[in-house]
Order: structure tokens, then C-alpha cells, then sequence
């Protein structure tokens, strides 16, 4: 066989071709860290979500990062109290574009079971929530299934598109404060 | 000392202090606020109750009632004496504090005061405890009305800078 036709083999095999797109999604889905903050008791199923048995890190997504400023994603697992509120908000200021927010538990999602003086009525009040995963806590494998929808969505994004690249701005959160 | 002898030593040094003594689970003992610093100097250096396991307060609808669970380390006994002070004033009710008495009183009495509104007088740092500053109301008084707040609705009453 000469030796042109060997190459020739050899780079069909090597050369893959794609969207500039799927490749960057691909990569922003595969290593969404998510900051490591949880509000109540939902936090526990959070924990037990990155623990061995149901093994966040098969996703990329083991990473905690205690630093809004390293973090894709804001699980808000938990009841949001009116006290903790603001913080939640700022938290959610400082983390880099593009960012994604995953209300868990009904208290994030509505309050809850909490009509009362001291809890916020929905993340959404203050935050542009991505996913809602209901459950009074959700299981592991309900989470989980909350962050492949995130993923779906992530993959379904174009970077032509999305408000956050080109300095378009960062998407409805709310400003915080004015008074500070 | 059992509870009845330190009622009974109560009366001889204090005999207006004490208003009634209801008949409840615990040996329960009310008194008059103005006299509340004497009384609780008292029980502590003379009676040896030298703990204060439990300070709440109760709105009814005539008065407030500041709740204090006494114990004595050295003679531990299976119940409580239960000392409370009947605030007739609805409107500005004042207790004086026993934090200077009891260390452990502190934050019981932040937390009274800023749930219930009771108003303790001499107390090192009287700050809201739970809530923050300038929360419209007081959450657990029956007249409170327990509604559902938004974030914008409450964000003027929020403080300034770096403490929250």
C-alpha cells in the first residue's frame, strides 16, 4: 500500500467535525459547578445528591465552589427567609456569567408551607429561576433529574443568542439595594 | 429549700411584690414588675437560685407576662420555681432586666424584645435578636397581623452597609 493512502486512513479516523456551539455548550454542561450554599433542609438532600451513592460528579457537577466567583450554577436548597434574602442576592451578584439558578423544594419554589411574616414567597421574586424541582425535600434522583433539564437547556443555547456574551448585560436579577 | 419555703421567705421580705400565686402544673409565683430587681437579687443570693433556665413571655389579653424558670445547682429539685411578672401595660410594657442578676438572661431578654415588644430596662445591649432593626411590628404579640411580605415591601426597613 503507498504511503499517501495510509495518511489518508489514518485521518479519517482523526478529524471529527462540529458547531462551534455543541462543543462549547458540551463544555460549559460537563462542568457546571454549582456554589456551594444551602438554606434548609433541602441542603441535605443536596449533600446526599454529591455523596457516592448518587454521585454528582458523574455530571462534572461534584465541585462546591465556595466562591460565588468560580460558580455556573445557585442551588437554592431551602426555605429563603426575609433575613436572608439580601444575601442570597448578593451571592447571586457576584457569581460571573453565564449563571443559572435551580430553585429546589417548595419553599424555594413558592414558600412552601410557609405563609408567614418571615419567608419569601418564591425565588423568583428576586432571582431568574432556570429550573424548579418540587418536593418537600425532592429526592436525590429528583434533583438530579432537575439538572439534566439544566443541561438540556444549556445545550439548547447559541452563543449568538445568549443575552450574557457581547456585553448585552446580565439577564433580570434584581438590583440590589440602591441604597447601599 | 423547696418552693413553698422560698414563696413563704418571699412574702416576709417582699410582702407587696407578690400579686397571686396560680394554680398550675409548676409552682408558679406572679409578682409585680417594679419589684422584679429586689425579688430576683433576692432569690438569687438568699434562696440559691442561682439559674436561670428559661426567661419567655405570653400576651394575653389583659396584661404580658414575663415567664422566668428558676433552678438551683447546688439543690436541684425536679421542678421549676416559676417566677412571673404581670405587665399591665399593653401599650409600653417595661420589665426591669435581670441580665445583671442572670449572664444567661441576655439574649432571652433580645429575644422577648424584639418578638414580644417588652421592654427591658437596664439591659447592656437591648437589640432585636432575630429580626432586624426596623421590622415593622413585633411577630408573636396576638395583634400582629401575619401576612406575607414581598422583598420590595420590606427593603426600606432594612439597615444600611455592611451589618446585615
Amino acid at each position: 500500500m503507498p504511503e499517501e493512502d495510509l495518511v489518508e486512513e489514518q485521518l479519517k479516523r482523526n478529524i471529527f467535525l462540529t458547531t462551534v456551539d455543541k462543543v462549547y455548550n458540551w463544555g460549559r454542561r460537563s462542568s457546571m459547578w454549582p456554589v456551594s450554599f444551602g438554606l434548609a433542609c433541602c441542603a441535605f438532600e443536596m449533600i446526599s445528591t454529591g455523596m457516592a451513592r448518587y454521585d454528582l460528579s458523574r455530571f462534572g457537577m461534584e465541585i462546591m465552589r465556595p466562591s460565588p466567583r468560580q460558580a455556573d450554577l445557585m442551588i437554592l436548597a431551602g426555605t429563603i427567609t426575609h433575613k436572608m434574602a439580601p444575601q442570597v442576592l448578593r451571592i447571586y451578584n457576584q457569581m460571573a456569567e453565564p449563571k443559572y439558578v435551580l430553585a429546589m423544594g417548595n419553599c424555594a419554589i413558592s414558600g412552601g408551607p410557609f405563609p408567614s411574616y418571615a419567608v419569601l414567597q418564591g425565588a423568583n421574586e428576586i432571582l431568574p429561576v432556570d429550573v424548579y424541582v418540587p418536593g418537600c425535600p425532592p429526592r436525590p434522583e429528583a434533583l438530579l433529574h432537575g439538572f439534566m433539564k439544566l443541561h438540556d437547556m444549556v445545550m439548547k443555547q447559541s452563543i449568538k443568542t445568549v443575552s450574557w456574551y457581547k456585553g448585552q448585560g446580565s439577564r433580570g436579577a434584581r438590583e440590589q439595594g440602591s441604597k447601599e | 429549700m423547696t418552693n413553698e419555703e422560698i414563696l413563704s421567705k418571699l412574702r416576709e421580705s417582699f410582702p407587696d411584690a407578690v400579686v397571686e400565686v396560680p394554680e398550675l402544673i409548676d409552682f408558679t409565683v406572679a409578682i409585680k414588675p417594679e419589684a422584679m430587681t429586689g425579688v430576683a437579687q433576692f432569690l438569687h443570693d438568699e434562696c440559691g437560685l442561682d439559674y436561670l433556665a428559661l426567661l419567655t413571655a405570653v400576651d394575653r389579653p389583659e396584661r404580658f407576662e414575663v415567664v422566668y424558670h428558676l433552678w438551683s445547682i447546688k439543690d436541684w429539685t425536679t421542678e421549676p420555681f416559676v417566677l412571673k411578672a404581670y405587665v399591665e401595660d399593653k401599650e409600653n410594657p417595661t420589665v426591669p432586666s435581670v441580665t445583671p442578676i442572670w449572664r444567661g438572661a441576655n439574649y432571652q431578654e433580645r429575644e422577648a424584645y424584639d418578638l414580644m415588644g417588652i421592654r427591658f430596662e437596664g439591659h447592656p445591649n437591648l437589640k432585636r435578636l432575630v429580626l432586624w432593626e426596623g421590622f415593622p411590628g413585633h411577630p408573636l404579640r396576638k395583634d400582629f397581623e401575619n401576612r406575607t411580605y414581598t422583598f420590595e415591601e420590606l427593603e426600606p426597613t432594612r439597615p444600611t452597609g455592611p451589618e446585615w
